[in-house]
């Protein structure tokens, strides 16, 4: 984000005229309706706003965003996300990408994004599926994922998209689900932070993947299978029944446990506050395998560190001071000599 | 007996006005420094000049081996100088791997400077010499003066304490000081040099200094055994103005930051380390008082990206790298073409494929530049002749990026990007200004922008986001030209494809005529060339003319699209000669234009031409 005066502006005021082309069902509907619900909320100026995408059904997500927008190539809107920042830090950068674009063939820029912490919000929807090029499994697919390129089941292992920020240099990761209201608030604490904020979308594909995140997106077993991330506040699920802590009994190890509260008496319990810059607890929300544990979402980290661009900028005022930007006297440094009028003839 | 400097030209095939001397030794000998300041206190003598760094990708290759060896040769004389020269008159040899692989390059009858310090068992060994041949007689066909260089320089530098191994780093400084005696050069500016340079290590820059005057004193009073007298090489005619020494890198460097002032834009570069390009990164990345932004990518295509992000802000982007980072930023090439924006990419060849010879010179991405990318995608290609070239080239680049919105590849090579020469310092404020003034119209109400518009050379507007009321969405998707939305339609892309095509051929209109370099167009031969072939073509044609033959000049700055002349002017002439550091890039193009039969003449050895090379085909070529 940046720091300018906050502008009014309704939820169509984000709205393009253009025809969405997602298919119908498709997750995506409700988190392009999720960030144009908060743009308003933000204060956000449309014109000062840029939406950059890679490649994929995901990466379409500008051309319905009022806003300028750059729809670039696969893999590649971090690099140009990067350079749109630098060159004006006054913009505020969105960087909307998939499992595929911005963790296989874009992985690489994804990481030096996040370690040098570019100031912009990463969205990446995560389907665990390719789309758009019909159904191929991708770097977030289950092992024993069948596709048209795995018929036999996938055999790699999947990589976790918030373990990789984190492991990248992130100060900001969340997650969040598509369909979930909680969304809004996700994207304005990643705006909110100054830095490179990075959030998992989970992301229902109706058509090549459907219900992949069933198991937890299920509203009806919601409270079991989800586990909200509050900053100060304890580590509870199951309506406030159980909560996370550290195995006591074994206390050589470290290594979270499910501990059943009663009467709300958490503390006795020994469930743990979530601490948002807790590099380590961070770690330790994101790697719970589901089913033996919830499924962490919201905020999972946010302990800002100046952003690439500031520094950059600093740099730049500080090695220039008292330098003329003279181009003339740039041109005729160093050691000169003058042929004169009357040399040799040519 | 004649003087050793008579001796030197004697016997001669290049003008006695000029000499080629070249430094061979050990890659960690500083060979490219020894050569690097006799080229400034040449520059300074007022000599023109021409400079070919030679050395191996291996930074410290193991001591002593023939693949290890560094060489730096310079032509210098007292008429214009094109080249590097052919065959060196003076042969600087630190060790026996040195003398090995470059003693057959020089002139017969030229002079051999050994350390026979250098000549023990070891090094003999390593070279692959069974005798020494300093002492075996092997080298009679030429002079040889073998001194122990380095016994001679651990004596000068032994009051200063140094450890062996920083007292034998000064012996490049009393090879540079026995040179510089021979060819009456002044020692102050070196002096001067090696104090800036070890400001904070007093004792170094005084051993070096001592290095320096001990064997410029031994040149001066040693008796050496015959007559062996410095010889003054007079000043070249020049015109008249403040000059300096410049390498294609700084040229080029220069030559951006001069393009961005003109636009009136922020510079941002994007650049990931690759050899030869590197320079040019290092170079920007001290001028950041002059608003240029540099940036090192995590890898070519980022670098690209970034600046393409930057050009989209509205800055003027430029990367750079040599050919394998290049084939990376293909897609992003593409892109490039297809949003339509302003983006000068930097190519600075060098030996391929793949990796190639990384430190050797060739232009052989001709193709890579003008047809290297997915669709149909054109591209503005400049190629720049010299180092000093190099600067009104980026200008140029600049320009037409700005103006066109559009990418341009300015191709240069290895041998430019390192290669010194004299530089008649431009004025900058005599360039004519191409202010960019980006567009801020907000349309009526009820109406939308259209990003697709065009003006009169089809090129779009250029707005900046952050604008108020210009909102829109750009992308590597084909887009309508009525609206900038989305569109698949054939009509659509077809006329699309076609303006991009139009847009790019329109910047004939807008560059000079091709003008012929040598000759009225009324010979029988023409050679067509471009890039760093210009100084061997030159020399070789001028030559040829002297002795006679109906032959002519042409050299390319513009390779896409080509003046507008080019094809008339081409069928004037009997004959076509493209030479070429490649299997016949330029020359295959030519042939699809014009239909004219272009002969190649091709070299890809890792080495410029020769003159004698073009000359024999000059000859055989007006002969056949």
């Amino acid at each position: 984000m940046n720091d300018m005066t906050p502008v009014k502006t309704t939820l169509k005021d984000w709205v393009t005229d253009q025809e969405v082309r997602w298919c119908p069902g498709c997750g995506d509907y409700a988190i392009l309706k999720a960030v144009q619900r908060t743009m308003p909320d933000l204060g956000a100026d449309p014109a000062n706003t840029v939406f950059v995408s890679g490649i994929g059904c995901s990466s379409r997500f500008p051309y319905y965003m009022e806003t300028y927008g750059f729809h670039t190539i696969h893999g590649r809107a971090p690099t140009i996300a990067t350079g749109l920042k630098l060159a004006n830090p006054e913009l505020d950068v969105w960087l909307v990408t998939g499992d595929g674009d911005g963790l296989s063939i874009g992985g690489n820029h994804m990481l030096h994004l996040l370690r040098r912490n570019v100031d912009c919000q990463v969205l990446l929807f995560n389907n665990e599926i390719y789309g758009l090029t019909k159904g191929q499994y991708s770097p977030t697919s289950r092992t024993g994922t069948s596709s048209p390129s795995t018929p036999f089941g996938s055999v790699d292992r999947p990589v976790n998209p918030c373990a990789f920020a984190l492991g990248s240099g992130a100060r900001f990761v969340a997650r969040g689900i598509d369909v979930n209201k909680n969304l809004s608030n996700t994207f304005k604490a990643a705006y909110n932070h100054k830095g490179t904020a990075f959030i998992e979308i989970f992301q229902n594909c109706i058509v090549y993947n459907e219900d992949v995140f069933a198991d937890f997106t299920n509203k009806k077993t919601a409270a079991e299978t989800q586990i909200w991330l509050e900053h100060g506040e304890p580590l509870l699920f199951a309506n406030g029944t159980k909560g996370l802590a550290l195995d006591r009994e074994h206390p050589e190890h470290l290594k979270p446990i499910v501990v059943d509260v009663v009467d709300g008496d958490w503390q006795a319990a020994g469930v743990l506050r979530h601490d948002q810059t807790n590099h380590a607890l961070a770690y330790m929300l994101v790697e719970m395998p589901f089913g033996e544990y919830p499924m962490a979402l919201g905020t999972v980290y946010d302990d800002p560190r100046p952003t690439f661009n500031q520094v950059l900028t600093k740099q730049r005022e500080e090695v220039s001071a008292g330098k003329p930007a003279d181009l003339q006297a740039l041109i005729e440094h160093g050691q000169t000599w003058t042929v004169e009028e009357d040399g040799p003839e040519l | 007996m004649a003087s050793a400097a008579e001796t030197i030209k004697d016997n001669s095939p290049e003008d006695a006005a000029s000499v080629v001397v070249r430094f061979a030794g050990d890659s960690g000998d500083g060979m490219q420094l020894t050569g690097g300041q006799f080229t400034l206190s040449t520059a300074l003598a007022g000599n023109d000049l021409a400079t070919f760094p030679d050395f191996p990708a291996e930074i410290r290759a193991p001591q002593g081996t023939l693949f290890g060896v560094s060489a730096f040769q310079i032509h210098f004389g007292s008429r214009a100088i094109r080249t590097a020269g052919d065959e060196p008159d003076v042969l600087v040899a630190m060790n026996p791997a040195a003398l090995k692989t470059n003693v057959d390059d020089l002139r017969n009858g030229g002079l051999i400077i050994a350390d026979s310090g250098a000549f023990g068992e070891r090094n003999l060994s390593k070279a692959g010499y069974i005798e020494n041949p300093l002492e075996d007689g092997s080298l009679a066909k030429w002079q040889l003066l073998s001194l122990d260089m380095t016994e001679m320089t651990l004596e000068a530098v032994k009051p200063f304490g140094l450890g062996n191994k920083e007292a034998l780093r000064c012996k490049n400084m009393w090879t540079l000081g026995l040179t510089l005696w021979m060819f009456d050069r002044k020692r102050k500016p070196i002096i001067d040099w090696l104090n800036a340079k070890f400001a904070k290590k007093p004792e170094i820059a005084e051993a070096n200094i001592a290095a320096l005057n001990a064997g410029h004193a031994y040149g001066e009073t040693a008796e050496l055994g015959y007559a062996f007298q410095p010889r003054h090489v007079d000043a070249a005619p020049a015109e008249p103005g403040l000059y300096r020494t410049v390498t294609g890198a700084e040229a080029i460097s220069l030559g951006l930051l001069a393009g961005a002032k003109l636009a009136d834009l922020p510079m941002f570069f994007g650049g990931y380390p690759i050899t030869p390009a590197s320079a040019i990164l290092h170079h920007l990345s001290r001028l950041k008082q002059f608003g240029v932004t540099t940036f090192q990518a995590e890898d070519e295509i980022a670098a690209i990206g970034a600046a393409i992000g930057a050009s989209y802000a509205g800055s003027l982007g430029v990367t750079s790298s040599s050919g394998p980072g290049i084939a990376l930023k293909g897609e992003a090439m593409g892109l490039a073409i297809m949003t339509e924006l302003p983006l000068v990419i930097v190519n600075s060849q060098r030996g391929g494929p793949s990796t190639g010879l990384p430190t050797k010179t060739e232009q052989s991405d001709l193709y890579q530049a003008v047809y290297g990318r997915n669709g149909d995608a054109p591209m503005p290609v400049l190629a720049v002749r010299s180092p000093s070239d190099a600067f009104d080239c980026a200008i140029e680049a600049c320009r037409i990026a700005t103006r066109f919105m559009t990418p341009v590849m300015l191709l240069t090579d290895g041998y430019i990007a390192n290669a010194a020469e004299p530089w008649k310092m431009p004025d900058v404020n005599a360039f004519k200004p191409f202010p960019v003034k980006h567009y801020e119209e907000v349309p009526a109400e009820g109406e939308h922008f259209n990003p697709y518009s065009r003006d009169e050379k089809l090129a779009r507007p250029w707005v900046r986001p952050g604008t108020p009321g210009l909102m829109h969405r750009i992308g590597g998707i084909e887009k309508a030209s009525n609206s900038g939305n989305i569109d698949y339609s054939p009509e659509n892309h077809q006329e699309m494809t076609d303006i991009r095509a139009q847009k790019i051929l329109n910047v004939a209109d807008d560059i000079p005529e091709q003008e012929i370099d040598l000759g009225d167009g009324s010979e029988t031969l023409a050679v067509v060339g471009w890039g760093s072939t210009y100084g061997p073509i030159h020399q070789a044609v001028t030559r040829a003319r002297h002795r006679g033959q109906s032959v002519a000049q042409i050299h390319l700055r513009h390779i896409w699209p080509l003046p507008r002349n080019l094809g008339d002017l081409l069928r004037g002439f009997d004959k076509i000669l493209v030479p070429e550091m490649n299997k016949g890039q330029l020359k295959t193009v030519l042939r699809d234009q014009y239909l004219v039969d272009a002969k190649p003449l091709n070299k890809v050895s890792g080495q410029p031409f020769r003159i004698s090379e073009i000359e024999a085909a000059i000859t055989e070529h007006l002969d056949g």
